[in-house]
């Protein structure tokens, strides 16, 4: 038997952080290698930046692609948050996959932990393929670049907080055809909604009321006032996307079944 | 140091109205290999996924290697391997993934690629888990579960659908572990895994141990006639020839079983009460009571 073979115990768990970065690392992998999950994380908002920049169907304020970049920005970040993060995590509860990493060392702190990390990832992956098109089409960002940069850093982190605890919550309670279902609608529902190319101004009042509560909408006008108005830190919307968070994450933390 | 793999006293498990455990008293002990026999659903998954942390007991002590699964979780589960009865791999994923993955949660892991080479499974290294044959998949999971040189392993129905040169892997790795001082407790329908490869035997049914010890002491030392003839001799008259004590049944039709004392008196007067009847037994031999007799003996034979 070869000295690699030895079955000789010599248990041990591994350092937290080389844990964690396995993980996320292969969750980052199976996000970018599934066909439906790019579809939903890189062609539908690449799809959406480009047709309605460029397609007169829609009258927005100021220049169309600074009002529908920021949009698109968003729509990346719910994509993947929240929709991506549903569907993958609702499969992995079904195949039995978060129980088995249950029996591991890696705990479910450090579980957490790692989508948190895989997810973010995707974002900036998504962000600096969106941008550069967006570039590429004539987006010109407002403000000043490092406060921008520090300002869409909150929102995003916000945003990212809030889809994803929908996302667990969700996933960590109904089947995973049901998550399948029902993160798909959400997301055409919100991405109809949140004025991610439709601004919620156009809307009826009693429609527009709920629209503006929405994460989505949150998260959209508060990029849209950093990038598109070079305004400062969007408030109301940053308290939005907070009370989204902190709601839907304790609800999960509390219904999660992880079988 | 020297507490036993596992201890379970007393231990009850209950899903709603139901009583999947019941009072069920058992000890694994340390580089031995235990195994848990019993019908389905007679309580050998929810007692394995209890001493695996994945369920809680509604009552009773739980004890592997000294620590509470519960409780003391984190200092568990780096010392323990896990095979699930199925499932537990993302189905996307290629089998040397999944297993450098795994390895990377430990400290000392064994070789990824080495490992996939013991068990037949280097060229599908690369092959999605979805892909694979199911014998296949139950090799990775069975990878997975001591890659990480656990000090305990625990595998629930490991060789379920494995076909015999699989079944044969999977026995010999059970066996290597065992020669380096692994402790494993398995549960399985398979009487002949159990005969082989148990120190210990445990048939529980309904939730509780209605038998324990090793293979030889549950099939005991009585031993048993068996032939074949044309169906529907008259045992009862065979039996006024035979010592009292000895029983003689016919199961299935033309398949004859004599058990009790089997020694060369009683061999002679079966064979001379065949002649007299004008029978020749066929295949005749006798045997040793087999786990399969006593596990049908213990739980019943209706279909549950």
């Amino acid at each position: 038997m070869s000295a690699a073979l030895d079955f000789t115990p010599r248990p041990g768990a591994a350092p937290l952080h080389r844990m964690v970065l396995a993980q996320t690392g292969a969750e980052v992998r199976a996000v970018l290698r599934n066909g439906e999950q790019l579809l939903l994380t890189m062609i539908i908002p690449l799809l959406v930046l480009v047709g309605f920049s460029a397609a007169p169907l829609l009258e927005v304020p100021g220049r169309r692609i600074d009002f529908v970049a920021p949009g698109v920005l968003a729509l990346a970040i719910m994509s993947t948050a929240f929709t991506g993060q549903a569907i993958g995590t609702g499969f992995e509860r079904r195949y039995g996959v978060l129980k088995r990493l249950g029996a591991t060392p890696l705990s479910r702190a450090g579980l957490m932990l790692a989508k948190t990390l895989a997810v973010i990832t995707v974002e900036i992956l998504q962000f600096a393929v969106i941008a550069a098109v967006a570039l590429a089409l004539g987006w010109r960002p407002h403000g000043a670049p490092l406060e921008a940069f520090a300002l869409v850093l909150v929102m995003v982190l916000a945003g990212t907080a809030a889809f994803s605890g929908l996302a667990l919550l969700m996933a960590g309670t109904l089947r995973a055809e049901a998550t399948l279902a029902a993160a798909n609608l959400v997301y055409l529902v919100l991405l109809g909604l949140g004025g991610v190319v439709v601004p919620v101004t156009s809307f009826p009042h009693a429609l527009r009321v709920v629209a503006e509560v929405l994460p989505i909408t949150a998260l959209t006008g508060g990029l849209r006032s950093i990038l598109a108005q070079g305004g400062g830190l969007p408030a109301r919307e940053l308290l939005i996307l907070l009370a989204w968070a902190a709601v839907t994450l304790a609800l999960a933390a509390r219904t999660f079944r992880w079988e | 140091m020297d507490s036993p793999a596992v201890a379970l006293t007393d231990l009850v498990k209950r899903y709603g109205r139901t009583i999947a455990v019941d009072g069920l008293t058992l000890s694994a002990e340390r580089g031995a290999v235990t195994a848990i026999l019993g019908p389905n659903g007679a309580g050998k998954t929810s007692t394995i996924e209890i001493c695996e942390g994945f369920r809680r007991a509604d009552g009773g002590a739980v004890r592997v290697l000294g620590l509470d699964p519960a409780r003391d979780a984190a200092r568990l589960k780096p010392r323990i391997g896990v095979m699930l009865q199925a499932g537990g791999v993302p189905p996307a994923m290629r089998a040397g993934e999944w297993l450098r993955l795994v390895a990377r949660f430990h400290a000392h892991p064994l070789d990824p690629g080495a490992l996939l080479d013991r068990l037949g499974l280097t060229e599908h290294a690369r092959t999605p888990y979805r892909r694979m044959s199911g014998g296949q998949q139950q090799r990775v999971s069975l990878a997975a579960a001591i890659i990480g040189r656990p000090e305990l392993v625990f595998l629930d129905e490991p060789t379920a659908g494995l076909d015999p040169q699989a079944r044969h892997a999977c026995w010999d790795v059970v066996g290597e572990l065992r020669a380096r001082g692994v402790s494993t407790v398995l549960t399985t329908h398979h009487m002949d895994e159990a005969e082989k490869l148990a120190d210990k035997v445990v048939i529980i049914d309904r939730g509780t141990v209605v038998a324990e010890g090793s293979p030889r002491t549950l099939t005991g030392a009585e031993r048993q006639l068996r032939f074949r003839a044309r169906p529907g001799l008259d045992l009862d008259e065979l039996l006024t020839a035979l010592p009292t004590g000895t029983a003689a049944k016919e199961s299935p039709s033309g398949h004859y079983v004599i058990e009790g004392h089997v020694g060369p008196e009683l061999l002679g007067t079966v064979t001379a009460w065949c002649a007299a009847e004008g029978v020749t037994a066929d295949d005749l031999s006798v045997e040793r009571r087999t786990l399969e007799d006593v596990f049908l003996e213990l739980t019943g034979r209706e279909l549950r």
